[in-house]
């Protein structure tokens, strides 16, 4: 449900840059996406092609790059992708992760239409 | 038609972030610690605010804010234990947003208080996304979820600073591994403080509210 509020913010990032860029119309957007942001792709389109009706995105491409979940142990710096919620370090066993990649968010670029 | 590339680079969570650092200056200006409480429906959000309340009323200036999707009944009872309280209805929204914890603060004597607790919304996902301006993060997770809950919910627990285990009282009556629990809960979050407590029998109270006692005295 909150893929709404997140739904707005990436509209209203997106037209900004666009006008700035003397665009008027989007026909891609690049989103980078960590997998601990918790944000269904389905829902951020279904809600994306609704809101974004009048604007300069509308029927704009999303594209979704995910980032996975990155670990390093802060006891013997071995790294690692967890399989579940279990993330003990899999090298030594403490419980000491460190979350290197996954809690990634962003606009990476758009691609506006020549004029 | 050909298309450019404009580069944006920028965090779809920023315009909450903005207003939640203004929301911070305000809480730092006037003394107040605020503690954000996230968990699920029924895990004892408001149980631990008014056992909080009853434990520290004499020694510590509280107030609330109530997060909910519709009703007053949390302000109504946070009010009735004797704190100032703001009810936010969201009208739906799963989670509590920086910009609405701003509009609430007007209706709070922000100046004649030492700690706020923000109760969010019941849920284990979205609140996590949604920085406040809060000094602590504090997740509530009850014996009778069961054990299994940082399987389904890392985020929750790999992004808060506190963990309270509600509802010790009923360990007896359930399966609950807690050596399992705590085992992923620590995995996920090398840092975090816990506290065992049950809101009915009063258990694990004292280390909580001397925790929460340090952390409002700043």
């Amino acid at each position: 449900m909150h893929e709404l509020a997140v739904t707005q913010s990436i509209i209203e990032i997106v037209n900004r840059h666009a006008v700035q860029a003397g665009a008027s119309r989007v026909a891609r957007i690049h989103l980078v996406i960590g997998e601990l942001s918790s944000v269904v792709d389905d829902s951020v389109q279904f809600y994306f092609d609704y809101l974004s009706e009048g604007t300069p995105c509308a029927g704009a491409e999303l594209v979704f790059r995910r980032v996975d979940v990155q670990l390093a142990c802060g006891a013997c710096g071995a790294t690692w992708q967890p399989r579940d919620a279990d993330w003990r370090c899999p090298a030594c066993g403490q419980a000491r992760a460190q979350v290197t990649e996954g809690r990634e968010f962003y606009v990476d670029s758009i691609e506006v239409e020549e004029t | 038609m050909s298309t450019r590339r404009v580069p944006v680079v920028e965090r779809i969570m920023k315009a909450n972030d903005v207003q939640a650092m203004e929301n911070r200056s305000i809480f730092d200006a006037n003394g107040v610690h605020v503690v954000n409480i996230m968990a699920s429906p029924g895990a004892g959000k408001t149980s631990l605010i008014l056992e909080t309340v009853r434990r520290l009323g004499d020694r510590v200036r509280m107030a609330a804010i109530e997060g909910d999707l519709a009703s007053t009944v949390d302000t109504d009872k946070v009010r009735a234990g004797g704190i100032p309280a703001v009810q936010i209805n969201t009208g739906g929204g799963c989670h509590l947003d920086a910009n609405q914890v701003g509009r609430a603060l007007p209706d709070l004597p922000l100046e004649d208080l030492d700690l706020l607790f923000i109760e969010n919304v019941g849920n284990m996902v979205c609140p996590v996304g949604f920085y406040l301006g809060e000094h602590t993060r504090v997740a509530i997770s009850s014996i009778p979820e069961g054990d299994d809950k940082p399987h389904k919910y890392p985020k929750i627990f790999a992004n808060v600073d506190v963990l309270v285990i509600n509802k010790v009282d009923l360990l007896p009556y359930l399966a609950f591994d807690m050596d399992a629990f705590l085992g992923l809960v620590r995995g996920l979050n090398p840092e975090i403080e816990i506290f065992p407590v049950s809101c009915v029998t009063g258990e694990g109270f004292d280390a909580w509210t001397t925790w929460l006692h340090e952390q409002a005295k700043g």
